[in-house]
């Protein structure tokens, strides 16, 4: 169990250097001089463009400065002067201990800027994932139960059609009818802006409905259909034939002998549901301006702000590595069978 | 096409008894299955009228989509023989829906095949080779599929500002992780049949076993794989565009007209509702004829 883990966790490191290598290549290969984007200014006097390179790192090969990026460069002297000598110890401490950069828009630490978003988009992704999949396997179930008959094709339909609607559509729509038309729903946001001190459970909830509801469509369509496809064959196992002979309730059988099995396979989407829910989220809280990561994302991307961009991307991946991680040990848990491996 | 309908028809007593191949089997299957049917033509027609129309759009009816017309602007559906309105510039917004189908299905389709023969290929060396070539493989396929993938499309294209061509190159670049994943994990497990041993035993080389045998026995979870992965570029196509990094107008997109019209929910809702109901139309079609090329392509379909 214990060695089960450490041995995915081991897996985890080369995947975490794949993506900081790849984002990092991405950034180098974008257009645009980063002197002129933090000083806004395309003429700036030469001299001093070529001190601030070096401060920056940037007169370095691209391997040095991605070395620099990852570790810092504390530990060495960097050349200000340009004279070939290095006088003053570099500032820079590397995302491995924690220093993503500063944003050059906001000028504050990246990873500051992440970690305040990041309950608002967990807020949402949380509850979007226990949504899609509570409806989800609902679904799944009663399409399974009732195989075969109107009420099959019915959440076939409905989830698919679900599924084929482009999420930013369906969000401004709802947002037309419950938002502006009835006014049932708040438009936008994650709180009131009149609103002071703490908010109450059912203004945050007030404000979770649309968001959480159209972002979860995904999750629903994908659940019930494997929910469906697992349970039916569940179905077909003999034991299931052998609780009928021995003249078990149906109920029983449903209960105990087929959704206990047949649910087991469901929990193994729990990590690729949240790589899709964290993408999701970017289009989502752009719709409903819910104050997020994705939303920090996207305006970075605009905005140009590569060390906010090429943290963002490390900070996303850690979290789904994680995310997919505790969904493989939570199947360990539920799985008996696994253990004994 | 008659030649197998016939066939679908099943054989009477006095016809003599065809032995049906696989390929003839699944597509006297489809052919039976409405939804499928359904979700086929529907897909056909957008094609034919998107492919097709813009040609004699220009040559015959020497029309440029992209002329404004103030007079116009925000006509409803009908209005001035207009079919479908006009936009916020004037602009005929029913050929408007023909040219952004056009693009919008060319991503679908050249993307999606771009993506399963990169997926293919690299998903079958890296199953079948092993090894070191598995190692790289794997490796690059587990980092590409740690990024939330809407990530690094929203990265790249805000950077790169495609044109549809590079877009479509770069929805396949990033897209293939799956479909690879796929195919490898296939390939592992095919490459261990007795049939691929006899190939070997009989001197057959590694490239003749890869596309002989292995590549006949993947075909059918491409086929489906292909399909989906069409629908969902769709909808990755309206997504990006409302981020703002889609395809730029003037060039209409479903998903930039889409994006263009969330402003006019009270002067137009024709163009809300149009390119939308159109992006679901597809989507669905292909999800539909997804599912039933999975069944129709299921060998294990008379078991059950």
């Amino acid at each position: 169990m214990v060695k089960f883990f450490q041995r995915r966790l081991l897996q985890a490191i080369p995947t975490f250097f794949g993506v900081t290598i790849l984002s990092f290549l991405i950034i180098l290969s974008a257009p645009g001089d980063p002197v002129t984007l933090i000083t806004f200014q395309p003429n700036a006097d030469p001299e001093t463009a070529a001190t601030m390179r070096r401060q920056l790192g940037l007169d370095q090969p691209p391997l040095i400065q991605y070395i620099y990026w990852l570790i810092g460069n504390d530990w060495t002297l960097v050349d200000v002067d340009g004279d070939g000598v290095g006088e003053t110890p570099g500032e820079r401490y590397g995302l491995l201990r924690g220093d993503f950069g500063d944003s050059i828009k906001q000028k504050k630490p990246v990873l500051d800027l992440m970690v305040q978003r990041i309950p608002a988009t967990l807020r949402l992704t949380v509850s979007a994932l226990i949504l899609g999949y509570g409806i989800g396997v609902l679904l799944g179930v009663l399409a399974a139960v009732f195989h075969r008959t109107w009420l099959d094709q019915l959440i076939r339909i409905v989830t698919v059609i679900g599924n084929a609607v482009p999420a930013f559509w369906l969000g401004l729509l709802l947002i037309v009818v419950f938002g502006v038309q009835l006014k049932l729903l708040p438009i936008s946001g994650m709180q009131d802006i009149t609103q002071r001190g703490e908010q109450t459970l059912g203004e945050a909830i007030r404000h979770m409905i649309l968001p959480v509801f159209v972002l979860s469509l995904n999750t629903v369509a994908f659940i019930s259909r494997f929910t469906r496809t697992q349970v039916l064959e569940v179905m077909e196992q003999d034991y299931i034939r052998t609780a009928h002979a021995k003249g078990l309730h149906t109920r029983v059988i449903w209960m105990r002998h087929a959704l206990r099995n047949g649910l087991l396979p469901v929990a193994t989407f729990l990590g690729p549901s949240i790589g899709t829910l964290l993408a999701g989220a970017v289009i989502i809280e752009q719709v409903f301006q819910w104050p997020g990561m994705g939303k920090l994302i996207v305006d970075a991307v605009f905005q140009r702000d590569y060390p906010l961009v090429m943290g963002s991307i490390v900070i996303a991946s850690v979290m789904f590595i994680l995310g997919v991680l505790l969904s493989d040990l939570m199947y360990v848990l539920l799985d008996p069978r696994i253990r004994l491996d | 096409m008659v030649e197998v309908s016939k066939i679908a028809n099943l054989p009477t007593d006095e016809q003599p008894r065809y032995s049906r191949s696989f390929v003839r089997d699944a597509i006297a299957y489809i052919l039976r299955d409405k939804l499928t049917m359904v979700g086929l033509s529907v897909l056909l027609l957008f094609s034919l009228v998107c492919f097709i129309s813009p040609f004699i759009i220009e040559n015959i009816l020497d029309i440029d989509v992209n002329d404004t017309n103030v007079v116009n602007r925000f006509k409803q559906p009908g209005q001035e023989g207009l079919i479908w309105g006009a936009d916020h510039l004037g602009r005929d917004q029913f050929l408007r829906l023909i040219y952004g189908g056009r693009i919008s299905l060319t991503i679908a389709y050249v993307a999606s095949v771009l993506t399963v023969v990169i997926g293919i290929t690299l998903g079958l060396s890296a199953g079948y080779y092993g090894k070191r070539v598995d190692d790289v493989i794997s490796w690059i396929i587990n980092t590409l599929s740690a990024i939330p993938p809407l990530f690094l499309l929203l990265i790249a294209s805000a950077i790169w500002e495609p044109s549809t061509e590079v877009l479509v190159v770069v929805l396949a670049a990033l897209g293939w992780v799956g479909t690879s994943r796929l195919v490898r994990g296939e390939v592992l497990s095919l490459k261990e049949r007795d049939y691929v041993l006899a190939a070997r035993a009989l001197g057959a080389s590694s490239p003749r076993i890869l596309i002989l045998h292995i590549l006949p026995n993947i075909f059918s979870i491409v086929m489906v794989t292909m399909t989906i992965i069409a629908g969902n570029l769709i909808l990755v196509e309206s997504g990006l565009s409302y981020l703002g990094v889609g395809i730029q107008p003037p060039t209409p997109t479903w998903g930039n007209m889409l994006t263009d019209s969330r402003n006019y929910f009270v002067s137009g809702l024709h163009l809300v509702v149009s390119p939308g109901i159109l992006i679901m139309i597809t989507v669905l079609c292909f999800y539909l004829v997804g599912d039933g090329l999975r069944d129709a392509l299921d060998p294990r379909r008379y078991q059950k």
